[in-house]
């Protein structure tokens, strides 16, 4: 028998460390070559890593969430091939995703033999379901299920105990000898109170669930932490009357060209934002806060804040700034459907310079976005609505939208903000302003 | 007479009310106990404790007439001993005396009231005790009834002359020549025996078609046997037609034709009835269960503030229930949350040998529906019977079959009174067979046979 063991492989892009965030086998598993080990996520994107060979399973390092420098040993596979020499392999951390890895560092010693097992490239997959950390205290099961009207079974001392605590033993299950209820059963019940009642009513739900945070959910954790406590946010909302571009959205649709995608709100937020940074292209820039720098991009790379089965993620509409309405919407619609099927590339979830958050049909009157920190500016976009409108003389019906927009206030004066929303609010309402060539 | 007013007044001071009263008086509560005669009731006076002085001086005097004159299988012989059967009475009376005497000095280190005389209620919260000085009335919040038991009379051979209860049986001047026991239960089993031997000739009548009718025929045997050796004539299936005081029974057996049995003494032991009546139930509105006061598992009868423990509530009429019915209720009184969730009340009949039952029989293991096993271990196999000169009889155990969960122990031998605490822990606890088997019983004792009825019954018995 030989051992080989798999290290954490060098994923690309120049990461150090990588989080486990599914692992589809356990020691004693037999595995055969190609199937998939284990999870493990970098950035935005999970790779899986197959197996080399067939084998058993013998040992497994890491668990679910831990984050894994590269080139650590995360688990050994028994296996029969005797006559290789395996104490290469050993020392060999498999090269994975050649064709994801766009800046990778000089690459690990790759033995010609070692045939480097075909990489897996996928944007974020669903997180594991609930990885429960084990529980640390027992839960209630059921003991020997007593048959209806069947006398608990408890020692007078037990017996004495739980009727001074008002505990009716009736409910309690009993874990021991012959389903006896123990204290430590009394303990339990007192903890917990009782379990699976037979008759349904309102109860209280003392149940805790332990989940750990993992995957997605820790990389969205990590980054609104960063986001709040580094930026000093602030939050400026205004009104739009929608009424004109809506009829002009509605009109462009109805004489849509073949091929062409329907167009959205989206698109047009897109292109008055890209109007509203020329005029103030400070907005659209990266502050790097620990090297105090800002860098200001020429290009406007929009990302669109997207809830997908697996959370939030934001796929990247890169140089809006160079497309047009029609190309702005087609590359939502295809952006979107990529996150959301989960085959989004790396380079389309990042990359963003300024960001649009929108809940759609759940936006409210009011958000206060979080800005996706190294950007300076995200432009919320709340539910439209028709409401009454004061024209100077009568109350008219409008279709009326407010814009929840948050700046990064050690960049961005609250004048300069307020400027920015009303420049997108004026084009917004005057849309033939946002198709004119400046 | 100045009225009296307390927290908690106990009627009767048996081993039920006694018991109440003490614990009642240590948790602080104003109480007051009412007893007509001395503290102790049935069971001290004239019940379970002369019966047991007698039927051990009895055992003794056997013992020596059996090795009189002739050599003993322990080498040990001596000449025709004799009984002073008065000094037997004296002595036995000494025992009660010291310990109705006991249980008066606890009341009053309990701090407890007592008032000498005949209680009757007036209504749900006043008593009036007639007195030697008077009538005391006492007003109370709580009243216990303890008002025990008494002997069933024939109304066909009522008591009076020759026709005599245990009471009268435990007091006897001398030892009867003969003796006519009408109901083969403990009471006439246990009497009828120690005067068979003490010298009597004994009859044991039994309208039932073997005596010990509580008991199932395999934990009866021994005793049949034994009464066989001793004498004692059995007259099963038989009923009694008539008699008269001087001692004449007209009997009828099995086969319908009437008898007569003549004897110096009758001694009527067919049951025994609650007392409810005498104390001024009429004033109250209490429900009935049958000829018992009807009681909730608190003890708490149909009137707020009144409980009732003891024989006066129900069967089994035993000292032992009667007693935890008590602390319990004293319990009760001074706030606490208690409940009577006995599992088990275990019962001893010093007939001889002894016989033990706790928890439920074979057969009513059965009734309940249980699918049972069950082990039996002899204590012809034992070492320690062997050298107390008694191997007969055998310990039994019932257990569930699905997680042997024991339901029941039975034994039938001499001595194995003292077994019942073992038997009665191991219920109570929720032992199974497997607790049973793995508990270490001390060599030599006759105790070993409870560990190895269990193995019996998981199918590896040792020494068998």
């Amino acid at each position: 028998m030989a051992m080989q063991t798999i290290k954490m492989p060098d994923v690309g892009e120049g990461v150090a460390e990588a989080e486990i965030v599914e692992w589809h086998v356990k020691v004693g598993d037999l595995v055969r070559e190609d199937d998939v080990l284990t999870a493990v996520m970098t950035g935005k994107a999970t790779v899986e890593i197959p197996s080399p060979v067939e084998g058993r399973i013998s040992w497994i390092g890491p668990a679910i969430g831990d984050m894994v420098p590269v080139g650590t040993p995360i688990l050994r596979i028994e296996h029969a091939d005797e006559g290789e020499d395996h104490a290469g392999a050993d020392e060999d951390i498999p090269a994975l995703a050649p064709d994801a890895a766009t800046e990778r560092p000089a690459a690990a010693p790759q033995p010609a033999e070692a045939a480097p097992a075909p990489a897996r490239m996928q944007t974020e997959r669903p997180a594991p379901a609930a990885a429960a950390a084990p529980a640390a205290r027992p839960v209630h099961t059921p003991g020997a299920p007593r048959a209806e009207g069947e006398k608990p079974l408890a020692s007078p001392a037990v017996r004495l105990r739980a009727r001074e605590a008002g505990v009716d033993l009736r409910q309690v299950p009993g874990t021991g000898p012959a389903g006896r209820i123990t204290h430590e059963d009394i303990d339990l019940f007192l903890e917990q109170g009782p379990v699976a009642p037979a008759a349904a009513g309102r109860k209280a739900d003392l149940s805790v669930k332990e989940i750990r945070m993992a995957g997605l959910r820790r990389r969205i954790a990590e980054q609104m932490s960063r986001s709040k406590s580094r930026i000093p946010h602030i939050t400026y909302v205004d009104e739009v009357d929608m009424t004109a571009l809506e009829e002009l959205r509605a009109g462009m649709n109805r004489t849509l060209k073949p091929g062409r995608v329907k167009l959205t709100l989206l698109p047009f937020l897109m292109r008055a934002m890209v109007k509203a940074i020329a005029d103030q292209p400070i907005f659209n820039a990266l502050y790097d806060d620990e090297a105090g720098i800002i860098r200001q991009h020429g290009g406007v790379h929009i990302g669109i804040a997207a809830q997908t089965p697996s959370g939030l993620m934001v796929p990247v509409v890169r140089h809006a700034e160079a497309r047009d309405i029609h190309d702005c919407a087609r590359e939502v619609v295809r952006l979107s459907e990529a996150a959301r099927t989960g085959t989004a590339l790396r380079e389309e979830l990042s990359g963003s310079t300024i960001t649009i958050s929108s809940l759609g049909a759940l936006g409210g009157i009011v958000s206060t976005p979080v800005i996706n920190h190294p950007e300076v500016a995200i432009i919320g976009v709340n539910k439209m609505a028709i409401r009454p409108h004061w024209d100077g003389t009568q109350f008219v019906p409008r279709k009326m939208m407010n814009l929840s927009s948050s700046f990064d206030h050690r960049v961005i004066d609250g004048y300069d903000a307020a400027t920015f929303v009303q420049r997108i609010k004026a084009l917004l309402e005057n849309p033939a302003m946002i198709f004119v060539e400046d | 007479m100045k009225e009296i007013h307390c927290k908690l007044l106990v009627i009767g001071a048996g081993p039920g009310g006694y018991v109440a009263a003490i614990r009642a008086g240590q948790l602080g509560i104003d109480t007051v106990i009412v007893e007509r005669a001395r503290p102790g009731g049935t069971c001290l006076n004239i019940g379970c404790i002369p019966s047991k002085a007698l039927i051990h001086a009895a055992e003794d005097f056997h013992a020596a007439v059996g090795r009189a004159g002739k050599p003993s299988p322990t080498g040990l012989s001596h000449g025709a001993p004799s009984l002073d059967f008065s000094a037997t009475q004296a002595w036995k009376s000494g025992i009660v005396g010291r310990l109705t005497g006991g249980v008066a000095a606890l009341l009053k280190k309990a701090g407890v009231k007592t008032v000498v005389g005949h209680a009757r209620f007036r209504d749900g919260r006043t008593v009036a005790v007639e007195t030697e000085i008077g009538t005391q009335v006492i007003h109370a919040e709580n009243t216990i009834i303890a008002t025990g038991s008494a002997p069933v009379e024939l109304p066909v051979l009522p008591f009076g002359g020759n026709i005599i209860s245990s009471t009268e049986a435990l007091s006897l001047g001398a030892v009867p020549e003969s003796l006519t026991v009408i109901g083969g239960g403990y009471i006439g089993v246990e009497l009828g025996t120690a005067y068979a031997k003490l010298g009597a000739r004994v009859t044991i009548v039994e309208a039932q078609p073997r005596i010990l009718p509580l008991y199932d025929a395999a934990l009866v045997r021994p005793v049949e046997k034994r009464l066989a050796s001793l004498g004692v004539t059995l007259l099963t299936g038989t009923r009694i037609k008539g008699g008269s005081e001087d001692g004449l029974v007209t009997i009828e057996g099995t086969d319908g034709r009437p008898r007569e049995i003549r004897a110096d003494k009758v001694l009527v032991t067919v049951g025994r009835r609650p007392v409810t009546e005498g104390w001024g139930r009429e004033e109250l509105v209490l429900d009935m269960a049958g000829p018992f006061i009807r009681i909730d598992e608190r003890c708490r009868t149909s009137m707020r503030g009144i409980y009732a423990i003891g024989d006066v509530t129900g069967e089994p009429m035993l000292a032992h229930r009667a007693m935890a019915q008590g602390e319990m209720v004293a319990e009760l009184v001074a706030g606490r949350s208690r409940l009577f969730d006995k599992r088990v009340i275990p019962a001893v009949c010093f007939s001889s040998p002894e016989v033990v039952s706790a928890g439920l029989s074979p057969e009513e293991a059965k009734a309940a529906g249980y699918e049972t096993v069950q082990g039996q271990f002899p204590f012809l196999a034992n070492g320690r019977a062997m050298t107390l000169g008694s191997d007969d009889g055998f310990v039994r155990i019932v257990a569930r079959a699905d997680n042997h969960l024991v339901l029941g122990i039975q034994a039938v031998g001499e001595h194995v009174s003292e077994l019942s605490a073992a038997f009665a822990l191991a219920i109570e606890m929720g032992a199974r067979l497997e607790d049973v088997a793995g508990t270490i019983h001390a060599h030599p004792t006759l105790s070993e046979a409870f560990p190895e009825a269990a193995m019996a019954a998981l199918g590896h018995g040792l020494h068998m």
